[in-house]
C-alpha cells in the first residue's frame, strides 16, 4: 500500500498534465471539494471517529479553508497519509493542502517546492519513557534504544542531539505511527521520541495507563507546524494564510462562534472589516465578504479550536504556552487585516 | 504470376538474373513492412519516453522542485540501527543507500541459502513414506503459501516483541541472552591469528575439492571409492585449529552483560532482521518445496527401480540418480522463487528494518527527490535480479542434459 502509493505519486509526477499554477483555486471551486492530506491518526490533530468522521487541530484548519473559500466547513475530503508518503502527495496534485503536524524547515519550504501558511502549532521534540526505568533527564539516555517514526524531522533531531551530546542510542524506524506505538508499549524501546505534542496524545490516547509514562523536561529541537501548499500558487496560499491569520484576529477580537452574529454590530473598525462589514478583504483575497464571519462562525476562533482539540479540558490536557496570543505571551501574533 | 512465365518465355534473354517482377506497390512488400513496423516500434517507444522524461521536469520545475543526484553527497542526518559498513548521521545520503543495499543483499543472501535447504526438506519430505512426516509436510506448504507474506512478517514480530524485555532475558546457556531487543552471544575479540585461521578456512574447502575430485577420478578408475567425510573435516576445521593452537589458542571472549538500558560487548541480531528472514525463508521454502517435489516426481520410476535393482541404498538413490536429474526441472522455476525472495525482503519497511527501500523512502522524504530516489531502488534490484537470473541461468546450463 505505502509502497504503491509513494510510487504513484512519483508516477504521477510523470504522467500528470500540463501546468496546473493558479489554477488550485479555480480546481478546488469546480469540484466544490477541498482535499485535505491529514495524519492517518494523532488524537487531537486529526483522528476519524468509529463513523469515519475526522476531528482534530489540523483538521479544523482544512475546515475553516473550506469555510472560507467554499461557504461550507463540512466540503472537505481528508485524505490520511503517514509521514513519508505525504510530500509526495502534495507535490503530486493528490491533495491541495497538508494539513498534518508537518514541521516548517528551510529544504521543505524551497527543494520541496512547498509554501508554509502561518504556524497553528508551535511544538517542539521531546522524549518519552515508561516511569519504572527511573529516567529524570534525557541527559540520562546514553545507550537507549529508541523508536522513531520514518521521514520526519525526528529523525534527525535525534540524531543531532545524541551526537551533540555525544551519546550512543539505537534507533528503531518505523513507517506507520501505530507501528511505532505499539513497539514502544510492547517494550521493544526505552524511549518514544516524536513532537510533545504527539507525545501527549499518543500517551492519551494509546497507553494501558498513562500514570505509567514520563514526558521527560528536555524539549531539544523547535517544530513549528503550519499546513503546506504547493509552490507557484499564490492565489491559494493567501486564502490559506489569511484564513489562518483571521481566526487569530477572531480569537485577539473575542469573536467566538457564538458571538459572531451580534459581534456584527460592533462599533469596532477592525472588526467590521473582518467580519465583512466593511466590505474590501474579501475582494482583495477572491473571496466573498462574509468569508470570516462565516467560517468562525462555523468552527471557531482559533482559541476555540484549540481548546475544543487539544486544550485542558481534553486528555491531551495541553496548556496554551507558545501558543497563545502575543497578548497573552505567547507566539500567535497575526499581522493587520486591512 | 504472369511476369514469372514471362520471365521463363525467355530463355537466355537478356539475363535470367532479370526475373524482374513488376512488383506489386513498395508497402506490400514482405521485408519493407518489416522493417517499417520496426522503425514505427521504437518511434512510438521513443516519442513515449520523450514525453514522460519532458513532462517529468516540466512538472518538476513548474512546482520548483529541485532534480539530479548531487544530494547523494550531502549529509545525511538519519540514523541506521544496522550496518555492515561504518555509518554514522554524519555520513553522506550516498553511504546510508549503500548500508540500505548491503542489508538488503545481506538479508536476501542468507534468505536464499536457508529457503533452499528448508524447501528441499519439506519437498522431499512430502513424498516420504513415513505418513506423519508427509502429512505435516504438505500442511507446512498449504498453510504458508497460502498466507500474504506481509501478515507472516507481522506474526514473527509480534511473536519475537512477546519475548521477556531485557532485564528479565533468557539465558539457555551462560552469556546468551535472549529478549525483546534480540539475540545477544558472546563472540571473541580480534586476535590477529584470527585472519589467519580465515585464510586457511578457505584453503581448506579448495584443498578438499582438489581432493574430492582426485577420489572421484581413482574411484571410475579402480572402483575404489574414497570416503570424503574424514577428510574433508580434517582440512576445513583441522588446519585452522592447528594456526590457531600454534598462537597459543587465544581465548579471549566477549560476553554480552546488560549495563545501562541495553546488553553491552558480545554480538546481536535484532528481532527485526530474525523476524524478517524467518518470514522470508519460510514463505520461499514452501514454494521451492513444491518445485522440488514436482521435479523428484518428474524423474521416471524405472531410474528408482534400476538403481534399486543394483543394490544402492535408498539415499544414495537420491543423491546420485535422483536428484541430479530432477535439478533440471527444479532449477529454473527455483530461479523464480530467488528473485521474489529478494524482492520480497523489501517488505522490511513494515517490520522496521533498515533496508534499501526504508532507508531509500527516508532519504526521499527529507531530500524530496522521489523520482530520483524511486529510480535509484529500482534499479538496484534490477540489477540483483539480472544478476540473480544470469547465475541461476549459467548453473542451469551446466547441470542441462548434455546430449552426445
Amino acid at each position: 500500500m505505502k509502497k504503491l502509493a509513494l510510487a504513484a505519486a512519483a508516477a504521477t509526477l510523470l504522467i500528470a498534465g500540463a501546468a496546473e499554477a493558479g489554477q488550485t483555486v479555480d480546481a478546488i471551486k469546480k469540484r466544490d471539494l477541498l482535499h485535505c492530506g491529514v495524519s492517518t491518526g494523532l488524537a487531537g490533530f486529526s483522528l476519524p471517529d468509529s463513523q469515519g468522521k475526522w476531528s482534530g487541530l489540523d483538521v479544523d484548519i482544512c475546515k475553516a479553508v473550506a469555510a472560507a473559500l467554499l461557504g461550507d466547513a463540512n466540503k472537505v475530503k481528508f485524505v490520511p497519509s503517514n509521514a513519508q508518503q505525504r510530500f509526495p502527495m502534495l507535490q503530486s496534485g493528490e491533495v491541495d493542502i497538508l494539513s498534518r503536524n508537518t514541521t516548517w524547515t528551510l529544504t521543505r519550504d524551497t527543494s520541496l517546492g512547498f509554501n508554509f501558511a502561518p504556524v497553528t502549532y508551535y511544538d517542539g521534540q521531546g522524549f518519552m519513557v515508561a516511569k519504572k526505568l527511573g529516567v529524570k533527564s534525557a541527559k540520562e539516555l546514553n545507550g537507549a534504544t529508541v523508536c522513531v517514526q520514518q521521514g520526519t524531522t525526528t529523525e534527525q533531531n535525534l540524531a543531532d542531539y545524541f551526537r551533540a551530546t555525544k551519546m550512543e542510542f539505537k534507533p528503531v524506524v518505523f513507517t506507520e505511527l501505530k507501528e511505532v506505538e505499539g513497539a514502544f508499549f510492547s517494550g521493544r524501546c526505552d524511549v518514544y521520541t516524536t513532537d510533545a505534542s504527539g507525545l501527549a496524545s499518543t500517551r492519551a490516547a494509546k497507553a494501558g495507563n498513562p500514570d505509567d509514562y514520563v514526558i521527560l523536561p528536555e524539549i531539544i529541537s523547535k517544530e513549528p507546524l503550519g499546513p503546506t501548499v504547493r509552490h507557484g500558487d499564490d492565489e491559494f496560499f493567501d486564502i490559506v494564510k489569511w484564513t489562518i491569520y483571521g481566526l487569530l484576529d477572531a480569537e485577539e477580537k473575542g469573536i467566538t462562534a457564538a458571538n459572531v452574529d451580534e459581534m456584527k454590530k460592533s462599533a469596532d473598525p477592525g472588526v467590521q472589516r473582518l467580519l465583512g462589514v466593511t466590505p474590501g478583504l474579501g475582494k482583495a483575497l477572491g473571496v466573498d465578504e462574509e468569508w470570516m464571519a462565516r467560517t468562525i462562525k462555523q468552527v471557531g476562533n482559533y482559541g476555540e479550536i484549540f481548546e475544543r482539540n487539544v486544550g485542558q479540558k481534553t486528555p491531551l490536557k495541553l496548556a496554551r504556552g507558545l501558543n497563545d496570543l502575543w497578548t497573552k505571551g505567547g507566539l500567535m501574533y497575526a499581522p493587520p487585516l486591512r | 504470376m504472369a511476369a514469372r512465365t514471362e520471365g521463363r518465355a525467355a530463355p537466355g534473354g537478356a539475363a535470367t538474373g532479370a526475373v524482374s517482377a513488376p512488383k506489386g506497390a513498395w508497402w506490400n512488400d514482405a521485408n519493407v513492412r518489416a522493417v517499417l513496423y520496426q522503425i514505427l516500434t521504437v518511434l512510438v517507444i521513443l516519442g513515449i519516453g520523450w514525453y514522460l522524461v519532458s513532462n517529468t521536469l516540466a512538472n518538476l520545475a513548474q512546482r520548483n522542485i529541485a532534480t539530479g543526484f548531487g544530494f547523494l553527497d550531502r549529509e545525511a542526518g538519519m540514523p541506521i540501527g544496522e550496518h555492515l559498513i561504518s555509518y554514522t548521521p554524519a555520513s553522506s545520503y550516498g553511504r546510508a543507500y549503500l548500508v540500505g543495499m548491503l542489508n538488503t543483499i545481506f538479508v536476501s543472501a542468507i534468505g536464499i541459502v536457508l529457503a533452499t535447504i528448508l524447501g528441499t526438506i519439506v519437498g522431499v519430505a512430502r513424498l516420504s513414506s513415513n505418513w506423519l512426516i508427509a502429512k505435516l509436510a504438505s500442511v507446512y506448504v498449504e498453510v504458508i503459501r497460502n498466507i500474504p507474506l506481509l501478515l507472516q512478517l507481522f506474526v514473527w514480530y509480534g511473536v519475537l516483541l512477546a519475548l521477556p524485555p531485557a532485564r528479565q532475558s533468557l539465558s539457555p546457556l551462560p552469556g546468551i541472552f535472549l529478549s525483546q531487543r534480540g539475540l545477544y552471544f558472546p563472540v571473541l575479540y580480534e586476535h590477529p591469528v584470527h585472519a589467519v585461521m580465515l585464510i586457511l578456512l578457505v584453503l581448506g574447502v579448495v584443498l578438499t575439492v582438489v581432493v574430492h575430485r582426485w577420489g572421484k577420478r581413482r574411484q571410475a578408475l579402480t572402483g575404489k571409492p574414497f570416503p570424503m567425510l574424514g577428510p574433508a573435516l580434517g582440512l576445513i576445521f583441522g588446519l585452522p585449529l592447528i594456526a590457531w593452537a600454534i598462537a597459543g589458542a587465544p581465548f579471549d571472549p566477549n560476553v554480552p552483560a546488560m549495563k545501562g538500558f541495553n546488553f553491552q560487548g558480545g554480538a546481536s541480531v535484532t528481532p527485526e532482521f530474525v523476524a524478517l528472514l524467518l518470514g522470508l525463508v519460510t514463505y520461499t521454502a514452501a514454494f521451492i518445496a513444491e518445485t522440488v517435489r514436482a521435479g523428484i516426481l518428474a524423474v521416471p520410476r524405472g531410474q528408482w527401480e534400476a538403481a534399486r535393482a543394483v543394490g544402492m541404498s535408498e539415499t544414495r538413490i537420491l543423491r546420485l540418480i535422483v536428484l541430479p536429474q530432477a535439478l533440471r526441472v527444479i532449477v529454473p522455476p527455483t530461479t523464480s522463487q530467488y528473485l521474489n525472495l529478494t524482492k520480497n525482503s523489501s517488505l522490511a519497511v513494515g517490520i522496521a528494518y533498515p533496508d534499501l527501500v526504508s532507508v531509500g523512502y527516508t532519504m526521499i522524504n527529507q531530500t524530496g527527490q522521489a523520482v530520483e530516489g524511486i529510480a535509484m531502488i529500482m534499479a538496484v534490484y534490477l540489477t540483483l535480479s539480472l544478476l540473480i537470473a544470469a547465475f541461476m541461468n549459467w548453473y542451469n546450463k551446466r547441470i542441462a542434459l548434455k546430449e552426445r
